[in-house]
């Protein structure tokens, strides 16, 4: 296949790859514990680490994920040690991480290159070393979910249950935080920090439709958000659309196709 | 059978919000006590189980588990939730829920063992939904969701069951079968059970308390409907009834 003899679709091949693991792990729990507006949250911050990034000329990848895992800790804390609803924490730190991103672009002296690629993300144009990042996050994603498994499962499904039963929640609970800002950071340079949350839940939300466990949901997750990346790429290829954009499209389309089907069908029986 | 002391409640007061929640509770169970504690919606039955686990702190006043802090002992306590606590939805069976009242054992991060497994194997025997072990839970009735949070509780070995309101989605033809389950059980496990439900409390057990903010506890069955009306401030009507003797009409 022609498509494939490129340098940059090879990349972007392994670039979709990558996110889909994230996705399909951390979009499960993501999905299960209702908690996609957390991770629109801890997106919209790491544009923070972004705009630093280009303020101190480091690469923005590095800013975004020390921005992303501080706003995962910070709201952790926040909404267990403090009255404040989770909601407000999430619309406070969402705004303050675009701001100061905004802030730290302004400051950067010349031209900014490649910004909107990490705002709507750009797959064609992943660099080498960002997906050598990509695959360890992605590893240290995979060896979490492997041990911590069991305790995940306790706290999404019943977290007062999982305490009484010694499950240590509130460590788990920002592990997972965590977790969910190193999945964002492998996502930036696939569909950007602002469409992230729906590869984020999308694929899992799918795949919740066809199975009832949790780990063959993961395997689904995996599947489905492949075949949107790629799904995606391949489309917005032929039509010479913006790669970010077409992925969530078509993720958008899939999920309330099978949705409208799944209605169909349960009105026929009825 | 010897009756040592499983729980010590000395002038237990809780607040939230500056609202009193539980006021100069005391009391005691024993090993051999089944207990029901009834009181109306908001009487502080559920918050008293959680002082009990030490999942709520008191403002005042001492809990004591097994001679240890509410804390320390929570090892030893099953813990029944009301089923409505999770999301029905969740894509999670039978088996796996069991499974995580072995957690304690199993710990961080080692896989279940064969001795977590058959514990939670002989815990889904014991309530009787061996063969719903591969379903989902959101989808199985009221009554068999209820068996699997027992047996859930049981799988860890308690020496002590708490029960929040568990008949609450039990249809009354499985009550009874449902209590003949809790009597085997109390043979060797001190029993609370809690519910809002007057009814809910049957035969079985073999102490009473009132609760609504205030403990108007009763050490035997026999209750008294001034009792009653002290705890639901309105008027009761108490009517011997057959299997369940404790059915009570409000009139308003």
């Amino acid at each position: 296949m022609e498509l494939f003899s490129y340098d940059f679709m090879r990349n972007a091949i392994l670039a979709g790859l990558l996110a889909a693991i994230a996705t399909g792990i951390v979009g499960v729990y993501v999905v299960v514990k209702k908690m996609v507006f957390i991770g629109g949250g801890i997106s919209h911050a790491s544009f923070g680490g972004i705009g630093l990034g280009y303020f101190l000329g480091i690469n923005p990848i590095f800013g975004a994920l020390f921005f992303s895992l501080a706003a995962a800790i910070s709201m952790g804390f926040i909404t267990r040690k403090t009255k404040l609803p989770e909601d407000t924490v999430i619309g406070i730190l969402w705004a303050i991480g675009m701001a100061l991103g905004i802030i730290f672009i302004g400051l950067t002296p010349g031209y900014v290159p490649d910004l909107f690629s990490y705002l709507f993300g750009n797959i064609l144009t992943v660099p080498q070393n960002d997906l050598m990042f990509m695959l360890i996050l992605d590893i240290i994603l995979v060896l979490l979910v492997i041990m911590l498994y069991k305790g995940f499962l306790s706290i999404t499904f019943d977290e007062e249950y999982a305490a009484v039963a010694g499950v240590p929640v509130e460590i788990l609970y920002i592990v997972l935080l965590c977790m969910i800002a190193l999945t964002i950071v492998v996502l930036i340079r696939v569909v950007g920090i602002i469409l992230v949350i729906a590869l984020l839940s999308v694929p899992a939300a799918l795949a919740k439709q066809f199975t009832c466990d949790l780990k063959k949901m993961m395997l689904l997750a995996i599947l489905f958000g492949a075949i949107f990346t790629f799904g995606g790429l391949w489309i917005s290829f032929i039509l010479d659309l913006a790669s970010g954009a077409t992925i969530i499209l078509l993720s958008g389309f899939v999920l309330l196709t099978n949705f409208g089907i799944d209605r169909l069908l349960s009105r026929k029986e009825s | 059978m010897s009756s040592e002391e499983v729980v010590r409640l000395e002038n237990i007061s809780v607040t939230y919000n500056d609202t009193t929640v539980l006021e100069s509770v005391n009391f005691l169970i024993h090993t051999d006590d089944f207990l029901g504690i009834i009181g109306p919606n908001g009487g502080g039955k559920t918050t008293l189980l959680k002082v009990i686990l030490g999942l709520v702190t008191p403002r005042k006043g001492k809990v004591t588990v097994l001679g240890k802090s509410a804390m320390k002992s929570r090892k030893f306590i099953g813990y029944v939730p009301q089923t409505s606590v999770y999301d029905r939805d969740f894509p999670i069976n039978v088996w796996n829920v069991v499974l995580m009242g072995r957690y304690r054992n199993a710990g961080l991060i080692k896989r279940y063992s064969s001795i977590d497994k058959d514990a939670a194997n002989k815990a889904l025997v014991t309530m009787k939904i061996a063969d719903l072990k591969n379903r989902q839970v959101g989808k199985l009735s009221g009554g068999e969701q209820q068996r699997v949070l027992i047996a859930r509780a049981l799988a860890s070995e308690p020496k002590l069951l708490l029960l929040d309101e568990p008949t609450a989605s039990v249809d009354p033809a499985m009550q009874t079968e449902f209590y003949e389950i809790l009597n085997q059980l109390k043979s060797h496990i001190a029993i609370v059970l809690v519910s809002h439900d007057i009814s809910a409390i049957s035969i079985y057990v073999n102490k009473i308390a009132c609760l609504n903010r205030q403990m108007f506890y009763h050490g035997t069955k026999e209750i008294s409907s001034d009792i009653l009306e002290a705890t639901y401030k309105c008027p009761v009507q108490m009517i011997a009834h057959g299997t369940i003797p404790h059915r009570i009409l409000k009139e308003h």
